[in-house]
């Protein structure tokens, strides 16, 4: 009964609207009270630039699977993508400088063609996303060991890595302001956009009633499919800042899927599609870094992070859930 | 549909076991052409081993994948269950059965504290054993850095290692389970309630079903099969391990094992007697690359192409019943 008084006429603008991100918001807020309060300076313009260059990718992974997830969807293969990406650049770049640019190119294609493959396998056959998102996180994780016989080859010549750890110094006010936050502000703008125009609202439509959609027009499989696509070049980008920032391994992306995905949900975006914002979803990245930045500065040990990570997590969408009781 | 899916027993066998004759046949074949042996005594048990172990998980997974949930904390709740079995027997025979029952028992709170967060503070259920899962991660990497406690010998020499002919004792568990579990779901109310929840919630509801009740149940009971799991693999380790769980991917590998065997992922629909066909399907596929020494990353690209190809045909099945 609650939700019928509470929602107002019309949902659809409602929902499309970002009006779920004060949550995350308030979060946000005290986390940054809490930061303030035991390490002053880390609020110091240099220190949080650089703070928010490190979050990128993160907080571009997070925006990718908010397309997925807003359409109803999961992509459970983004983190092994990225390990994928970052160990299949230093191959092909072999720590040849020249190679920069076209190898960025083939990693955004590349991303975009294991988006396409996700897409395509869970629309047009019907697999649960669930499983196809898994079967590929197998294929992606298999095939790049198998590729490079259980260690990472070539190398990243500066060229490449720049982008994820170099900034533009001594900016007015800033101090610093890092390639990776750049880029992070140009896509994040693109997100926003793209979810304000009659591609985001078809696919917020498409998540929050596929029936409803496809009967006014809408073609589901071919939105969703374009999510897919999108959440793989976000991983793409995210690797190769990622890459760039802490190098070669088969750890670059380990967990990395799990951490977008609860990102989202930090950020009021629901599982099962139909409701939440990009800004949201971002928002909810920052935040679980800034988290992770607040144990450091407290000396939680790193193994405890998890216990914390998930203790957040429970709670927060415990609280929203029963705010929200439609759900 | 409904009317249907109130009736898990009357489902006539799976596919997957027309799969896993298929796969048996031809591996067999090529493994022979190879020059190697398929069913001879050690690769059979070796096979079966592998496919206990991931069974329990798996059925116990199936029981909340009909009820439309899911759990995702399973390979932690295995290493703990490890852990409390081997540091609780400490070496010795007498303290076999307390044991047991300690892992028993943490395990069944860890369910418990998944279904109600699921049901009662209605989590997505994907979320909710997500966290808990995180929760316990953070406690294991904190208290242990490698393996700990000794198992018992007494478990070791039995459930570890006895066997009937070449069949595992441990397998015996699984088939054990297996039919208690099929058991409750056929012909108890349990699991005509379970699997109605699952198909449709608010209707169940609105039957008369508890969902809140059944949930918790069918979550307690996963943790259960997941905890009887870690008991298994302690008593092939011979000690508690940290990591067991996580790194032999037992909570995807058992999602897939029960989606492959026909089950639903949305729930609602199919059973355990196909997810140990699914369980079967992912050992042979195993032991044939063992066999044929196939690298182990290669086999893991197989494995992930399998996933998805039998979901998939799965999936067209069902259009065309749909369809027809």
């Amino acid at each position: 009964m609650q939700t019928v008084q509470r929602r107002p006429l019309s949902p659809r603008l409602w929902r499309v609207r970002p009006g779920g991100v004060l949550p995350i918001l308030a979060i946000l807020a005290v986390l940054l009270v809490l930061v303030a309060v035991r390490q002053p300076s880390f609020l110091a313009p240099p220190s949080l630039m650089s703070f928010l260059g490190r979050s990128a990718p993160i907080i571009l992974l997070a925006a990718g699977q908010y397309f997925v997830i807003v359409s109803g969807e999961f992509d459970l293969s983004v983190g092994s993508l990225v390990t994928a990406q970052v160990v299949v650049a230093a191959r092909l770049i072999d720590n040849d400088p020249s190679r920069t640019w076209p190898v960025v190119l083939v990693l955004l294609v590349g991303g975009a063609l294991v988006g396409l493959v996700n897409g395509l396998i869970t629309t047009r056959l019907r697999v649960p996303s669930f499983i196809t998102t898994l079967g590929m996180y197998l294929i992606l994780v298999g095939a790049v060991y198998l590729w490079s016989n259980g260690a990472p080859k070539g190398g990243l010549p500066e060229q490449f890595r720049q982008f994820g750890r170099r900034a533009f110094e001594d900016v007015p006010l800033l101090g610093r302001l890092p390639y990776a936050l750049v880029v992070l502000l140009l896509l994040a703008a693109g997100a926003v956009l793209l979810m304000r125009s009659d591609f985001g609202r078809t696919l917020v439509a498409a998540g929050d009633n596929p029936r409803t959609a496809e009967l006014s027009g809408v073609r589901v499989w071919r939105v969703r499919t374009i999510a897919f696509v999108l959440s793989g070049v976000a991983a793409a980008v995210a690797a190769i800042l990622l890459g760039g920032y802490s190098g070669v391994s088969f750890q670059a992306g380990a967990g990395l899927e799990f951490g977008a995905i609860t990102a989202v949900v930090l950020g009021g975006v629901a599982l099962g599609g139909g409701r939440g914002s990009v800004v949201g979803a971002m928002l909810g990245a920052l935040t679980l870094e800034l988290l992770f930045a607040l144990m450091n500065f407290y000396g939680v040990p790193g193994a405890l992070r998890s216990t914390v990570q998930g203790a957040i997590i429970l709670l927060a969408v415990a609280v929203s859930a029963t705010r929200s009781s439609s759900r | 549909m409904n009317a249907r899916s109130l009736l898990p027993a009357r489902r006539p066998v799976p596919g997957v076991f027309v799969a896993l004759a298929l796969t048996l046949a031809i591996g067999g074949t090529v493994v022979m052409i190879d020059g190697g042996q398929l069913f001879n005594q050690p690769t059979t048990v070796s096979l079966l081993h592998v496919a206990a172990g991931l069974g329990l998980v798996a059925v116990g997974q199936t029981l909340v994948i009909l009820g439309g949930s899911l759990d995702l904390s399973v390979a932690y709740v295995i290493s703990l269950s490890t852990l409390v079995a081997a540091e609780t027997m400490n070496g010795s025979d007498g303290a076999l059965l307390p044991a047991i029952g300690l892992a028993l028992t943490v395990s069944a709170g860890v369910g418990l504290l998944n279904g109600l967060l699921v049901t009662k503070l209605r989590i997505n259920a994907f979320i909710a054993t997500l966290g808990v899962g995180l929760l316990l991660k953070g406690y294991l990497d904190s208290g242990y850095d490698g393996p700990s406690g000794t198992t018992a010998p007494a478990l070791v020499q039995s459930l570890g290692y006895q066997r009937v002919g070449p069949i595992p004792l441990s397998f015996l568990l699984l088939v054990a389970v297996t039919g208690a579990a099929w058991f409750a779901l056929s012909r108890t109310r349990f699991g005509h309630h379970l699997v109605a929840v699952g198909g449709d919630p608010e209707v169940a509801r609105l039957s008369g079903v508890r969902n809140d009740r059944v949930l918790v149940t069918a979550h307690v009971l996963c943790a259960l099969c997941a905890g009887l799991a870690g008991i298994y693999l302690a008593s092939r380790l011979g000690s508690g391990a940290p990591r067991v769980g996580t790194e032999g991917l037992y909570d995807l590998e058992s999602i897939a094992a029960v989606v492959i065997g026909g089950t639903a992922l949305a729930g609602g629909r199919g059973g355990v007697i196909g997810t140990v066909g699914g369980v079967l399907l992912l050992a042979s596929i195993d032991a044939i690359f063992n066999q044929l020494e196939v690298d182990a990353f290669f086999k893991q690209v197989i494995r992930g192409a399998i996933i998805i190809a039998a979901v998939a045909i799965y999936a067209r099945r069902a259009m065309r019943k749909a369809a027809s």
